[in-house]
């Protein structure tokens, strides 16, 4: 019996480690070593029902689990087979008690193939990598397969990009391949920018065996010796399982030179972001890595014909990567028998804002917004309305109401005003100010400008500045027509991805959401109620005791009465704190 | 990318705004127009083709173009021609957004034209005018990047001024390999400066200026001294005489309408004249003293070393560039007694003025104001160096560029095209052909060879003319035979080149006996004070040319049969490398420890 505890960093930040700790004490007061053992794994994904432990082998599948309740655990469960029913997933609407995941709504409808050993493997033991069928993709096209047949696998797969730009990686592959030089490289983008975003670093922290063995695989396939892993700071954990998976590799001697006797030469290093979203974009994460200044260049050339150090460079994303040893041991109709016709094989989405099920999910592409936001996702919580989906990141667009039955893929999201991107997929309510989440997304995007383009530098800043004189309440209509003018310049002019797409949430926002503008502008109205300058105190006269409380507790004096008077608040300066609401015992405080 | 070397190429074809071309296989799509008389505006690209400088970081984002089948908009200065492109440059979206982009860039700049020293000159301005802006759409109190100003004593640096062109950090980094310049910041806030926003003084900076040449903005301009010009011409107790350098002549008459290469020496004497100096003197005349000095002692170190004396240095180093100067006190701590001891002409001039004609007048040293007009800026900070003061006077009291000289004879409203030729004064405006060369790199050299064959051979130069010596390419070497005994020279200009040789040296890889090093492209004639070239490199060509013309026209062309400077030696300093020549002429170099 093995007792898979998730060692994901939401669940440890819940005190997993804790658990584990506990539970391995446990087993140790009642001798039952040889019957039970603890297993720390990568992330399940439910990251809502965290802490996660899973009992293999009947599947029990416990959700926030405690410290104390080690010690049930193992003395019901373990000890006698009686399952802990309190702890056990209670479905929303049927409230029966789930034992096995496979069952959950939540589960359901994933396939997990990027994520196919998160949950499962103890990501510090490469054994555990291998029993599960590690490294033999790897074997595979070294002994049985040409690089150029490789390629042709993943070619046929259909697998594209999973860092955002979907371009198809066979291809890119093969173009590499074909550029001679005396050196080339094989580049891992595990920079993951986007806010929210944690896909790549439950891949890296779950299964950081899956990228070495898929950056092997490329280096085979286009000819280079040399993987570099550009992995940003932020990621200790990450870095730290990376780190003692090479080190096990080389043990193993599945890094470094004649890996697995054939004579192909590889071994992997890493390189620490620094805390630049812009060194996402593959160029300026190159010149990072060159010592220079984090910027993008102009493509072309591509990198894949001059990349580090003016060599052939091939860089794919984490999640792209972990997909390819799956494609290579299962085969190319397999992984292209699942999604749409132009997008094949599954994506992992982080699931996060209103939404009842909080966390990683991976389904086929395909799938639709309403199955993953409503089913997987379990529908928006409180029970309020929804409002809009988020897709991309600070790249991507707002999807609405009638954008629900789209099939998720590459193309239909861009049709539909939004992007993929790398996964990130906010869920909004009806108490989200659309104009504020596209103020929000723009607060990232002026921060993490390099500066070098002038639309992207200047321009983010004013369509910025330009939101925030809206959600002030002194924008105008001619303003919202600016950010439109303004927005598509910067995307038909900005030099990289970051001002390519900087502008989208604004755009998609103004296209979706005019109404809700026009009440910032017109009727100086957030009909949201989020936007604080929006709100509107006032005091009924008729409740108002003339107290004084109010006066006394604004701390700008913009309340003005004689005692025992009713009083009145001045809106020009009213700075929308709300001190005055909390003070006043008679409720004569009105906020719009 | 330099777009002169695919001439031989694959040839393709391009339609350009509905016209059919032919360019070879590798030309950018700004080329490529260019080539066509199609003007494709922009403010960051910059390629001085026949210096081999190129600036392209496609940062602007004014020269974007539509190019068929191409969702967004391509900047035209770093996309290739591909077979069967098409490309519109001026349809309504594209200028749509130049004008958006350039708004944004004018949201973030002051407005001070009126009074901006580079008012009439700014790329930037110009282009807002080309297109037409008339309003800046931006909430009230938009945010601007500003940053502390920095008062150098050879150029200015206002960053709030700066639209993130990078020319300055490639020319200072790439080209110069200075280093003082580079990117800082992120975002909005991000600008070029030198590390920790320190001063130039207390950086790397040499004062080449080639910043200041490059810059398309007010961002980074010369130290103005016109008003100390003015006041010293208005001050009735001070005697005040100019001189002028060599690439002046050559170059001041573009400020005027000339065409690049147009020499104006008679008329620029005159404007002098009638600007109100006492005396207008040559530099010149300094140049061919300077050759008497540093050739003599290229002749002593050859000497010594044909003798086999294994401690004398060599190669001898060419030191009248003063950017030079400061570049190798920084770099080459170690290797401070070999370049020549011999002052700039700049200085020489000065120590001869205020030392000899001071004497020849009757008057005090504080009582003679000397100015110069260089085409230099990093003269400015030549002059107020220790080392060139007497009791704190200095030698040369300031030194003006060729604008500045300009905008002073503009501000007088003299009318330069119509000034009739004028003469320089004498003792210290007679000079030879030998002397105007040095303007241009190779020229100096060109100079001390020319005399150190007479003295050394003792025999006379059938052919003056060491085209050998002569051209523009960064590095160039050249063997003279001097009667059997072969003297190897070097060439250097841009600091670039000179450190690819000076790391040469240091490692004992090279077996040159003079080394000549210019810091600006080109020479002197490329100097910061000149007029601005705009990226045009076939100006600094043209001036090039010119040089080599005037020296061609003058009757003496070796510095040794100047009878002035025979006399000076035979009434004053007794002979090169005498005891007053070294006091008046000559000079040490310190360590400097910025780098």
């Amino acid at each position: 019996m093995h007792l898979l505890v998730c060692g994901g960093t939401g669940c440890r930040a819940s005190q997993s480690e804790r658990i584990a700790g506990n539970l391995k004490e446990e087993i140790k007061n009642l001798g039952l070593e040889n019957e039970a053992q603890v297993v720390i794994t990568g992330c399940f994904g439910f990251c809502e029902k965290g802490p996660i432990v899973k009992i293999v082998p009947d599947n029990t599948f416990y959700t926030q689990v405690k410290p104390e309740d080690c010690k049930e655990i193992i003395s019901e469960h373990v000890l006698k087979g009686r399952k802990v029913t309190r702890l056990l997933y209670e479905d929303p609407s049927t409230k029966e008690h789930i034992s096995d995941s496979k069952h959950m709504g939540f589960y359901q409808k994933q396939i997990r193939i990027a994520l196919r050993n998160c949950g499962f493997i103890n990501p510090e033991n490469i054994d555990e990598y291998i029993a599960r069928d590690g490294y033999a993709a790897l074997g595979k096209a070294l002994t049985e397969m040409t690089p150029q047949q490789v390629i042709d696998q993943i070619k046929k797969s259909g697998l594209r990009g999973r860092g955002g730009g979907g371009f198809p990686t066979g291809l890119k592959w093969e173009i590499a391949a074909g550029n001679k030089a005396d050196q080339k490289y094989v580049v891992c983008n595990a920079d993951e920018g986007d806010p929210g975003a944690f896909m790549d670093r439950s891949i890296l922290e779950g299964d950081p065996h899956s990228i070495i063995e898929a950056m092997a695989i490329c280096g085979y396939c286009i000819g280079a010796t040399k993987g570099i892993v550009y992995i940003r700071a932020e990621y200790p954990l990450a870095i730290q399982r990376l780190k003692i998976a090479a080190r096990q590799c080389r043990e193993y001697g599945l890094l470094g030179a004649d890996i697995m006797g054939s004579g192909f030469d590889f071994d992997i290093e890493l390189r620490y972001g620094a805390g630049a979203f812009v060194c996402g974009e593959e160029t300026a994460l190159i010149h990072s890595m060159e010592g220079l200044r984090g910027e993008p260049t102009v493509k072309p050339p591509f990198p894949a014909q001059s990349g580090y150090m003016g060599k052939p460079t091939n860089v794919n994303n984490v999640e792209t990567f972990a997909n390819v040893p799956a494609i290579l041991l299962k085969g190319a109709e397999w992984f292209s028998s699942i999604g749409t016709e132009k997008s094949k094989g599954t994506k992992v989405f982080a699931l996060a804002g209103k939404i009842n099920n909080v966390g990683l999910i991976e389904v086929p592409m395909g799938t639709t917004l309403r199955e993953v936001i409503f089913e997987i996702g379990g529908g928006i919580k409180d029970g309020k309305k929804f409002k809009a989906v988020q897709t991309g990141g600070p790249s991507g667009g707002c999807l609405t109401e009638k954008h629900l039955d789209t099939p998720i893929d590459f193309d239909n999201l861009i049709a539909a005003g939004s992007m993929m991107g790398s996964g990130g997929m906010i869920v909004m309510d009806e108490d989200d100010c659309m104009v504020s989440v596209a103020k929000f997304y723009l607060e990232f995007t002026v921060d993490e400008s390099c500066g070098k383009c002038a639309p992207c530098r200047v321009g983010n800043k004013r369509l910025h500045e330009m939101l925030e004189k809206i959600c002030s309440g002194k924008g105008t209509i001619e303003d919202v027509e600016y950010l439109k003018n303004l927005g598509a310049v910067i995307k038909d002019t900005a030099l990289c991805g970051l001002g390519q797409t900087s502008p989208n949430p604004v755009l998609s926002t103004i296209e979706h959401f005019y109404d809700e503008y026009k009440a910032h502008v017109t009727e100086r109205i957030c009909p949201a109620g989020q936007c604080k300058a929006l709100k509107l105190y006032t005091i009924l006269a008729d409740k108002c005791t003339g107290c004084t409380a109010c006066s006394r507790s604004c701390p700008v004096g913009a309340i003005s009465g004689e005692k025992r008077q009713p009083h009145v608040i001045d809106a020009d300066k009213c700075i929308r704190c709300g001190a005055c609401y909390d003070k006043c015992k008679f409720t004569a405080i009105h906020v719009q | 990318m330099f777009n002169n070397v695919f001439s031989v190429m694959e040839k393709i074809k391009i339609t350009i705004d509905k016209k059919e071309i032919e360019v070879a296989k590798g030309t950018t799509i700004y080329q490529a127009a260019k080539d066509n008389g199609i003007h494709i505006p922009t403010l960051c690209y910059l390629n001085l083709d026949h210096l081999k400088i190129e600036n392209r970081p496609g940062g602007c984002r004014v020269c974007v173009v539509e190019v068929e089948g191409r969702k967004n908009l391509a900047p035209s200065c770093s996309t290739e021609c591909t077979n069967g492109m098409v490309v519109k440059t001026h349809t309504v979206r594209v200028l749509n957004a130049r004008k958006t982009v350039l708004e944004l860039i004018l949201s973030d700049h002051p407005k001070d034209c009126l009074i901006c020293s580079s008012s009439g000159q700014c790329d930037l301005q110009k282009l807002s005018q080309t297109l037409g802006i008339r309003e800046i759409h931006a909430v009230e109190n938009a945010a601007v990047s500003t940053y502390r100003k920095d008062v150098s004593p050879a150029l200015k640096r206002d960053m709030d001024k700066c639209i993130m062109c990078r020319r300055c950090e490639t020319i200072c980094n790439t080209v110069q390999t200075v280093g003082a310049l580079s990117a800082i910041n992120r975002g909005f806030m991000s600008v070029v400066a030198p590390a920790f926003e320190q001063d130039l003084i207390d950086s790397p900076c040499t004062f080449c200026g080639q910043c200041v040449a490059v810059c398309p903005t007010g961002a980074l301009t010369p130290f103005d001294d016109t008003g100390r010009v003015i006041r010293a011409l208005s001050d009735p107790t001070k005697t005040v005489i100019v001189q002028t350098a060599p690439a002046v002549r050559a170059a001041l008459g573009e400020e005027f309408g000339m065409e690049p290469g147009t020499l104006v020496t008679g008329k620029m004497v005159a404007a002098l004249r009638t600007l109100g100096f006492d005396k207008v003197f040559d530099t010149d005349f300094a140049a061919d003293l300077t050759i008497m000095e540093e050739g003599t002692e290229l002749l002593g170190r050859i000497s010594k070393f044909l003798e086999g004396d294994k401690n004398v240095k060599l190669p001898i180093l060419t030191s009248c560039c003063p950017a030079w100067v400061n570049f190798f006190e920084n770099n080459y701590q170690d290797m401070l007694d070999v370049p020549s001891t011999a002052r700039s002409p700049q200085q020489m001039f000065g120590s001869i003025a205020k030392n000899y004609y001071t004497q020849l007048l009757g008057i005090k040293r504080e009582d003679l104001v000397v100015v110069s007009v260089m085409p230099c800026l990093a003269k400015k900070y030549e002059c107020q160096r220790e080392e060139f003061k007497t009791n704190g006077n200095p030698d040369v009291d300031f030194s003006i560029s060729t604008r500045e000289l300009a905008s002073l004879i503009k501000a007088a409203n003299i009318d330069f095209n119509a000034l009739e030729d004028d003469d320089y004064d004498s003792p210290l405006g007679e000079s030879t052909g030998a002397a105007v060369i040095f303007g241009a790199t190779g020229g100096v050299i060109e100079a001390a060879v020319r005399t150190a064959y007479e003295l050394f051979t003792k025999k006379k130069l059938e052919k003056i003319d060491f085209t050998e010596l002569r051209g523009l390419e960064g590095i160039r070497t050249a063997s003279i035979d001097f009667n059997g005994t072969m003297i190897n020279i070097g060439i250097a200009h841009q600091l670039g080149n000179a450190r690819k040789l000076l790391d040469g040296i240091r490692a004992g890889l090279y077996n040159f006996h003079a080394i000549e090093i210019m810091a600006c492209p080109g020479g002197c004639i490329g100097g910061a004070g000149q007029p601005l070239h705009h990226g045009n490199s076939d100006v600094i060509k043209a001036r090039f040319d010119a040089i080599y013309r005037e020296d061609a026209g003058k009757k003496i062309r070796k510095s040794h049969e100047n009878p002035y400077i025979v006399k000076l030696y035979e009434e004053y300093l007794g002979h090169p490398l005498s005891e007053k020549a070294h006091h008046l002429l000559h000079t040490h170099y310190f360590e400097k420890n910025k780098n």
